[in-house]
């Protein structure tokens, strides 16, 4: 069985869309492989990849497709023949199926006797197949960014393919793509090799082949020795340790064909600017690791990971090259620093008057009045349930948290906005109270981030949030299918999390309804109303995907905890979490099912016109087991209702566990559909009431049970 | 300092006399800097222009460009207010075309072997003029000293065939060239007999000086906005006077589909949009002086710029038709 691989040479591909890019194509040839039969059953596939190639080998590609015999049916054998010869139209079927009409077969069926053919499909070679569609599958990669290249074209790739290399075994499988034929020739490192093209032997020597040409195309093993040479290097520094950072790790891997790790120095004196500022200025526009010491502070040092093998002679270049790169672009943020500060932020507020927010919603510094007033009402809210903050400080963090944005450094350094303003109040003597708000007012910005630390910065952070998407969805911008320009989905994700992981006594309504806009213009309050309308089920949405993403919680226990309320949210995760822990048992997946069941015949006696009351005359009830269900599940639910209390789910769900008895036993011997209109009205209303009673931690009907 | 770099490095001068002729002796015009202020060289109309339509073209201009907000009254070592680039555009570019821009760095005296280089994806985009493309920024050793872009829409057109662009930061790559930590002690040219040398602080200082002066804390807000209202007038009435002139072309062209005659194209060659594209020139750099004084507020901002967008794009599009409707067969200039 022949060996196949597959290599497309390209200008630098973008680092950020290799990896997907790379799994992309394996996954597509081993499917179109599959699909077409050319596969053995235990094939060896990888894939490899740097910034100037991706490629496929795998072991275990079938020369050929194996030829099919094919039954086709052809005339009816009363048109085929007259008087025991043939006609034009059976000559015509036998010449279509490439037999002679001695080698027709008459076959019966219902509608008579047929001709027939057994024709033989010849099986392609692999060669023909991919040569035919595999450059379908390369130009149906997904990339994030395209570009056309050729002139009158519109094809588009990532980048310009500038060749090909297609074999099987040692020949070359020809195929065309974006300009160029596939042949067995291909190209090493930039400068390490010579320049010129040389020949791939074989599948199985390329990997060999490209090291000798200074690429290591293996991602894996290029991975693994950045991290070894990272290491090493640190180690000429007593007690230091590069600073881990698997995304940078990540981005330099897919940068370089031939990797390589150098140590420089700063003056010690930078390390007086704030570390946030050093490191970003390091890792996001460098791509340098930061280096630290045993206390993992920061250390005067970085590493950088070089495309090019480093020697006596380039090594102390390199290093001087990137040590000044380095020194211009702190004295920069060090100028930025020490000139901002000249300007305090209270002395900023004015300046956002200029900053635009967004077009229809005006300033930042209109912006910041919104979200002072409703960080206002938060914290009212919160304190009147029992919560301490300190809403003075809370105001002044709200008025100051986007003065930074008038500040050069966040100019400069955009992605550290928040806590940029942080550390100048921090630096400006503003408390801690007022500074670390600040600082943390983007946080959670994803999921791997932690909400904000104190009550302070977690009521900052919703107002903010919470005001924005108000805002939003009264324009009409809110986020349709994937657009969401203004993150708006990655906004609500944020107080769904501030709320269900803080202590704030704070409801998704309480944090909605004092965002709701409020005019005394009848007309349009009714147009906010309306705008408005989306809020809920977005919210909803976002809901569900904390609970499913964040919480691990399976989608039919989401629903069902959602359907017994959304609005405080630690209490929906409680009670999320008490139903996962619960569901394994065979009593709770009994009863799952009798309330679907109760559901099922409640909603056709809707169907039939019964409305059924919540009111159970219990007087009228007549048989033993529907006053037995009548009694054990008021009970349950007044126990319940002490439990959910002290947030005792899983013995709640204990309870109502434990209704299996009663609960079978009414089914078993009740038939609520009777005939008499009061005794069907008096058992729908049993049944309604205690799927009321017992539905407000979750919905168990929604939970799925087998069978 | 000692110098990494062994040979005596080139000087300011000498690094633009050595990619100029590098590029001339691979096919590209010379051609001089624009004389407008332009905020880089893309917006030069040889760049912004050339690349709209079917004409190949390979050209190339060391373009000085003006940022006001960037000044830093000649403080900051690596700010300016007015940087220049080295702008080389190759329409189509050509194929491997990444390895001629190596060799151009090879002639200005780095050796690849000695240094880290990456080409580090960095998209162009500038929404004014409707155009965006999409490449690299070249890292030599940690220093972005070029960003190399395949435009592929330009005045809100696709461009086909599309262009390569090669901007040079001749500021960033002489300093790195030099091995200085400030732009102003770059050595720009070295007398061939006495050794002596003027450095970029002794040629341009003063000018970085006063214009960060002038755009920060002198150029008069009302006179200004009275600029930029009459460029834009001007540029407008003439774009509103190309529809009636392509009419006369655009019927011609539907003669020439019905059986052929010629017919004198004077008019459609003699169109100033040039002229108009100089007048948008002239309202972006107003605009970006606005910017730099502090006096264009937040609701002012977006309309502004899509004023400017509007006569830009609009340029853009009646260039590209000019262009058509000249090279249309039958025409004459009688």
């Amino acid at each position: 069985m022949p060996d196949f691989l597959l290599e497309i040479g390209l200008e630098e591909v973008p680092a950020r869309m290799i990896a997907s890019a790379q799994a992309e194509l394996l996954k597509r040839t081993l499917a179109l492989l599959t699909r077409e039969q050319l596969i053995a059953s235990d094939p060896v596939a990888h894939s490899y990849a740097t910034p100037r190639r991706l490629a496929v080998f795998i072991q275990g590609v079938l020369e050929q497709q194996s030829d099919i015999s094919e039954d086709i049916t052809g005339p009816a054998v009363k048109i085929a023949f007259k008087d025991g010869l043939p006609t034009p139209a059976a000559e015509a079927f036998a010449r279509k199926s490439g037999v002679a009409v001695a080698d027709l077969r008459t076959i019966s069926t219902p509608k008579g006797d047929y001709l027939a053919a057994t024709t033989l499909k010849r099986g392609r070679t692999a060669a023909e197949v991919l040569a035919s569609e595999l450059p379908k599958e390369i130009s149906a990669l997904y990339w994030a960014k395209n570009m056309r290249w050729i002139p009158g074209s519109n094809e588009k790739f990532v980048r310009p393919v500038l060749w090909l290399v297609c074999l099987l075994d040692d020949s070359i499988v020809p195929i065309q793509f974006a300009g160029q034929t596939a042949s067995r020739s291909t190209y090493g490192h930039r400068v390490l090799s010579t320049g010129e093209p040389f020949d791939i032997v074989a599948p199985d020597s390329y990997l060999a082949q490209l090291e000798g040409e200074y690429v290591l195309a293996d991602v894996e093993l290029r991975r693994q020795k950045i991290r070894k040479a990272l290491d090493k290097i640190t180690r000429q520094i007593p007690n230091a340790r590069w600073r881990e950072d698997e995304a940078l790790v990540d981005a330099v891997t897919h940068l370089t064909e031939w990797p390589d790790v150098l140590l420089g120095n700063f003056e010690p004196a930078y390390l007086e600017l704030p570390e946030e500022v050093l490191v970003t200025v390091m890792r996001d526009h460098q791509k340098y690791f930061a280096v630290e010491d045993a206390h993992g502070k920061l250390a005067p040092h970085f590493l950088t990971v070089t495309n090019i093998a480093l020697d006596e002679i380039n090594t102390p270049i390199i290093k001087q090259g990137n040590e000044r790169v380095l020194r211009a672009r702190f004295n920069d943020a060090r100028f930025f620093w020490e000139f901002d500060q000249r300007v305090p932020l209270t002395d900023r507020v004015a300046l956002l008057e200029n900053v635009t927010f967004q077009k229809d919603l005006g300033s930042y510094a209109k912006k910041s009045e919104r979200v002072r007033t409703l960080a206002a009402k938060l914290a009212a809210i919160a304190t009147s349930r029992g919560a301490t903050m300190d809403a003075n400080a809370i105001d002044t963090a709200a008025t100051l948290a986007k003065t930074d944005l008038t500040t050069e450094l966040v100019k400069e350094f955009t992605e550290l906005q928040g806590i940029i303003g942080g550390l100048y109040a921090a630096s400006q003597g503003l408390s801690p109270t007022v500074a670390d708000p600040i600082y943390d007012q983007y946080l959670p910005a994803s999921s791997k981030d932690s909400i904000p630390r104190a009550a302070e910065g977690q009521i900052l952070g919703l107002a903010d949030r919470a005001s924005t998407i108000i805002d939003m969805f009264s324009l009409g911008l809110e986020p349709t299918g994937s657009k969401d320009p203004f993150a708006l989905r990655r906004a609500a994700n944020s107080v769904v999390r501030i709320l269900a992981e803080s202590n704030l006594p704070l409801t998704l309504t309480d944090v909605l309804n004092s965002a709701m806009p409020t005019s005394d213009d009848l007309l349009a309050q009714l147009q906010i109303k309306k705008s408005l309308g989306n809020i809920p089920v977005f919210f909803a949405e976002r809901i569900d995907f904390y609970l499913r993403e964040a919480r691990g919680q399976a989608y039919d226990v989401v629903k069902a905890a959602m359907a017994a309320g959304t609005n405080d949210l630690r209490d929906l995760v409680a009670r999320s979490e008490a139903v996962t822990a619960m569901r394994g048992s065979e009593d709770f997946l009994a009863v799952s099912a009798a309330f679907k069941r109760m559901k099922n015949i409640l909603t056709q006696a809707h169907a039939k016109g019964d409305i059924p009351s919540s009111i159970v005359d219990h007087d009228f009830l007549l048989d033993p087991a529907e006053k037995l269900l009548a009694v054990t599940a008021s009970a349950a639910a007044s126990a319940i209702e002490e439990l959910q209390a002290e947030r005792n789910y899983i013995e709640a769900l204990r309870v109502i566990a434990a209704l299996r008895p009663s609960i079978d036993d009414f089914f078993d011997k009740v038939m609520v559909m009777a005939p008499g209109d009061d005794l069907r009205a008096n058992r729908l209303a049993l049944l309604t009431r205690t799927l009321n009673d017992l539905s407000r931690i979750a919905d168990f009907s929604e939970i799925v049970t087998a069978g | 300092m000692s110098s990494a770099v062994a040979k005596k490095p080139l000087t300011f001068q000498e690094l633009v006399f050595t990619l100029q002729r590098f590029w001339a002796e691979h096919g590209c015009v010379l051609q001089q800097p624009y004389d407008l202020e332009v905020g880089a060289g893309t917006m030069s109309p040889d760049t912004f222009l050339r690349v709209l339509g079917p004409k190949p073209i390979s050209i190339a201009y060391a373009q000085p460009s003006r940022r006001p907000a960037d000044g830093r009254y000649g403080e900051n070592p690596n700010r300016l207010f007015r940087h220049t680039q080295l702008q080389v555009i190759l329409k189509p570019p050509p194929e491997r075309v990444q390895e001629l821009y190596l060799e151009s760095l090879v002639a200005i005296g780095i050796d690849l072997a000695q240094h880290d280089i990456k080409f580090e994806e960095d998209n162009w985009e500038w929404p004014v003029g409707g155009a965006w493309g999409v490449g690299w920024q070249v890292m030599l050793d940690g220093q972005e000293i070029t960003q190399f872009t395949y435009f592929q829409q330009c005045g809100g057109m696709d461009l086909d065939p599309i262009s390569g662009e090669i901007t040079y930061g001749l500021e960033r790559t002489a300093q790195f060239l030099q091995d200085l930590d400030r732009i102003y002690d770059i050595v720009w040219s070295r007398d061939p007999i006495t050794g002596a040398e003027l450095t970029y602080g002794d040629v341009r200082l003063h000018e970085e000086q006063q214009f960060s002066a002038y755009s920060f804390d002198y150029a008069d807000v009302p006179s200004l906005w009275k600029h930029l209202e009459l460029y834009e007038a001007e540029c407008k009435a003439l774009l509103a006077k190309w529809p009636d002139i392509a009419e006369g072309a655009i019927k011609f062209e539907e003669l020439v589909e019905a059986g052929g005659k010629t017919y004198s194209n004077s008019q459609v060659l003699r169109f100033p949009t040039l002229g108009a594209y100089e007048l948008a020139l002239k309202c972006s750099h107003t605009f970006n002086l606005l910017d730099a004084r502090g006096a264009i507020s937040v609701t002012e901002r977006v309309g502004v710029m899509a004023r400017i967008r509007n006569l830009i794009v609009g340029v853009a599009k009646i260039y590209a038709e000019q262009q058509r409707l000249t090279a249309l067969p039958g025409l004459t200039t009688a």
